[in-house]
Formats: C-alpha cells, structure tokens, sequence
C-alpha cells in the first residue's frame, strides 16, 4: 500500500481514537457529583489506601537524593545545597512523577480489572437494565476521586520526601537538625509546590482515565481483563511522563 | 406489548441476525430457543439498546422502543446468564438497586427482604456478598433483582444454565409461578426443553439469523419442522446444517 495513505490512515486512526477518550472523559467528568457514596468510596480506595506506598516511595526516593546531591555537590564544593534541592526536587518533580506512578501501578490496575471483570461477567449490562448509566455510576466517581486525591497524596509525598532527605542529612551526612530545616525552606517557592500538586491532579486524571477506558472495553474472558489491566498501567505509565513533560515544559 | 420487524445484526462478514420477525403479546410467556450462535442474546441485546441494529425495528407498545427506552427500562426486569449481581454491594442492596433511588433505605431493604423471600432465599443471605453464595442461590438473588421493581417485561437468559437438574427445576418453577402473578410479560432464552415447557406459552426457534418455526408450547412435539424436532429430542445433526458459533 501506499505510505502516504498508512501514514494518513494511522493519522486518521490516532485522531479517532483521541477524539473517543476525550468524549469518554468529558462525559465522566460531567457527571460530577451523581453518585457521592460511589465518590467516598473511591476516594477511601484510591487516596487513603495509596498513601502507605506513595509515602515509603516518597521517604526512599527522598533519602536517596540527599546521598546523590552530597555525594556529587561534593565534586564542586556544593554539598552545602542537599536541603535546598532534596526540597525543590521533590516538590517539583520527583514527589508527583514517582507519587503519580506508583498510583498507577496499584490504581490503574485495580480499576481496569474491576471494571473488566464487570464487563466480561454482564455487570455493566445489567447497570443499563436498571436504569443506571454505567459512566455515571462506575467511571465518574474514579474520575473526580483520582483528581481530587492525587494532589493530597503527592503533597503528603513532598513532605514524608524532604523528610527522608532530613533523616540522612542530620545522622549521615552531619547536617544541623535546625539548619537543615531552615535551608529547606528557605529556596523553597510557593509555586514549587503548588505546581507539583496541579501535575498531581492531572496525573490522577491520567491514572483513573487509564483504568476505565480499558476496564469499559475489555472483553474475551479473563484474557481479555488481563489485556486491560496491562494496556491500562502502560498507558498511565507513558501517559503521565508525557504529561509531565508538557506541564513542565508549561510551568517552568 | 413488543413487536419486533426485519431485524437484521451482522458482526463483520457474519449476519447473526437475519429478519427477525416476532411479537410478544402482554402477558405472554415467549421462549426463543436455538442452537449455539443462532442470534438468540444478540437479540435480546438488540431489543435492549446494548446493540444496535443494522437494520428493522423494534416497537413497544406500538412505538418505537428506541424513543422510549428510559421508559422501557424503569417497567423492565431482567435475569442474566450468570445472574450478573455487583460483587461490591451486599445481596441486599443488589435486589435493592433500582429501589434506592425512590424510596428511603429501610423501605427498600424491606422491600429486598421480601423479594428474597419470594425467590426462597432467608434474611441470613441479604448482608453476604455474591461471591459467598453458590450459583443456584446467586440465580434466585438475581431473580430477585429482577422483580424488585414489579417490572411489566421480564427476560431470562439462560436462567437454568449451570444448575442441576433439581435447583433447575425450582428456578423453572419460580420464573413460571413470577409471570403468572405479576401478570408481567416475559421472553426467555434458553436451550433447555424442560425449561421451554415449564415457563413458555408460546416458543420460537431461531435458525441462521431468522425465526425458523414459532407456535404453541403443546405444540412443538407435533411440529412438522425437522430441525425442530431434533432440538426437541436432543438427537445430533451434521456439522453445518445449522448456525454454528
């Protein structure tokens, strides 16, 4: 076949399918508030039950960082600045790209297998048989549940990271308790944070979008569910350093 | 009550659906049998709005059901294959589904109650989850799901489909004795003859996409139709002489 007609046949491909999962999301986020013990209950499994893994990925991802900066400041006699970039590292990057993967590893997987599982057993059938829309009731709430707790998780990732920086810095690497502290803040700017906690929000959006799109479609069984669930963590995985990188790109 | 017109559904190269043409009169009891992939859940899922249609029409009470569908479905009920209910809720709140949006939460648990005890299930099952309970107690607790709301159309999918011939029976049984009282008109799937004599008034055989012969339930065993006869004796055809999956 031709390449230029692949190549505009791939194109027309990719422009359907964006156009698809941009209409299934508009209608999942305008359903907003249809079901509020659906939301409360996505938000319990999607933040509260997150937050042991984003925190221990946070502490270590923290701790490492204060040895890596020590570690290569040193070089230049620079090692002075440990606090104030464990702080700006974590806040800006590190604390929302490895909180908002780590939700996609459990979350995006859980929701694609859930709703799956629904799909190829008839339970989002029978939704439509009683009465019920299926993206109001099962996608909406994993919608606005991962949007609104992502921000809250990585902002708790922030603070357990600098804290893992903190930990090595004073009983390792001879840091003042105080003045490590004090230079954390110090160069450490209001939107530093905010910003990291806006990426969060879209990388909860990224996530839960992930796992209902390809929960919603999967079909063929168990094999067809086992798709789903990869496709979906894949997908949240490249989609949320992609997102990333037009954030910062946008922000900074 | 349901009139159903040329419907034709194809899936790629292959015409599941070929012209179907049937009725359902209100309070009547249909049952569609055929063989595997003859057309029969695609068309219920057509009747449904699951699928669309490539072609035909579908009236509800001499309407266009397409037009009425939201209407359609607050009088309808349905039993699935494998009973369908929500892992996540409690048996109670699955019968409860469709009531918990118009009634306060003690009435529609009372409401459930009731259903279940109607279907020969106790109040011990209503807090328990569906993955606690066996398949023939999941299949009542779907059935009550399905009557919750004394819908005025009920369809059954393979309602006896993994059961043992005993639990079979009562669920034949239940589903006969379920239309009688409610009045409510009903079409069944469903391969098993002794589910065809036990709930149909009226049956219907779908052959290759389209209704191959339909009458009476007293009259299928004097039909002079030969596929029909040997699906009602269970005796084997040559592969091809008939829809395969």
């Amino acid at each position: 076949m031709n390449p230029i007609r692949l190549i505009g046949r791939a194109g027309i491909g990719l422009t359907r399918m964006t156009g698809r999962v941009a209409i299934f999301a508009a209608k999942g986020l305008a359903r907003v508030g249809a079901h509020p013990s659906e939301l409360a209950r996505q938000m319990l499994h999607i933040g509260w039950l997150s937050l042991p893994v984003v925190g221990l990925t946070a502490l270590f991802t923290g701790a490492a960082l204060a040895l890596q900066i020590h570690s290569g400041g040193e070089r230049f006699q620079a090692s002075d600045v440990v606090p104030a970039i464990v702080a700006i590292g974590m806040a800006r990057e590190l604390g929302p790209v490895l909180g908002g993967l780590m939700v996609a590893a459990r979350v995006a997987s859980a929701i694609a297998a859930e709703l799956g599982t629904m799909r190829v057993t008839e339970q989002i059938d029978a939704l439509e048989t009683l009465s019920t829309d299926p993206v109001g009731w099962l996608v909406s709430p994993r919608l606005w549940a991962a949007i609104l707790c992502l921000p809250v998780l990585v902002g708790v990732g922030d603070i357990i990271g600098i804290m893992g920086g903190w930990l090595i810095g004073v009983n390792a690497l001879g840091f003042n308790s105080t003045t490590y502290i004090s230079n954390s803040w110090a160069y450490l700017e209001g939107w530093d944070v905010v910003s990291g906690l806006v990426k969060g929000a879209f990388f909860g959006m990224v996530v839960a979008l992930s796992g209902c799109w390809f929960g919603m479609r999967a079909g063929n069984g168990a094999a067809g569910v086992g798709r789903a669930t990869t496709n979906a963590v894949v997908a949240a995985s490249v989609g949320i350093l992609a997102v990333n990188f037009i954030l910062t790109g946008l922000f900074f | 009550m349901i009139e159903i017109r040329g419907l034709t559904k194809s899936f790629g190269a292959k015409r599941v659906l070929d012209g179907v043409d049937l009725r359902l009169a209100e309070g009547e009891s249909l049952v569609v049998i055929g063989g595997s992939g003859t057309g029969k859940s695609v068309l219920l899922r057509c009747i449904l709005g699951l699928e669309p249609p490539d072609a035909g029409e579908i009236l509800w009470r001499g309407k266009p059901l397409a037009q009425r569908r939201t209407e359609f479905m607050d009088e309808f009920g349905m039993l699935f294959q494998n009973a369908a209910l929500f892992d996540s809720l409690p048996i109670w709140r699955n019968v409860a589904f469709r009531l918990l949006r118009v009634m306060p939460t003690a009435r529609a648990r009372a409401v459930a109650l009731e259903k279940l005890a109607r279907v020969g299930l106790g109040p011990e099952v209503a807090d328990l989850y569906p993955a606690e309970l066996s398949g023939g107690m999941r299949k009542r607790a779907g059935l009550a799901r399905a009557i919750a709301a004394d819908p005025s159309v009920i369809f059954f999918d393979e309602p006896t489909t993994g059961l043992d011939p005993i639990r079979a029976a009562a669920i034949n049984t239940l589903i006969r004795g379920i239309v009688d009282e409610t009045g409510a008109s009903a079409i069944t799937i469903t391969h098993d003859m002794t589910s065809v004599r036990a709930i149909g008034d009226r049956v219907a055989l779908l052959d290759q996409g389209r209704v191959r012969w339909q009458g009476g339930v007293g009259e299928i065993d004097h039909a002079q139709d030969e596929y029909l006869q040997d699906f009602v004796a269970g005796r084997a055809r040559p592969i091809g002489s008939q829809s395969q999956d």
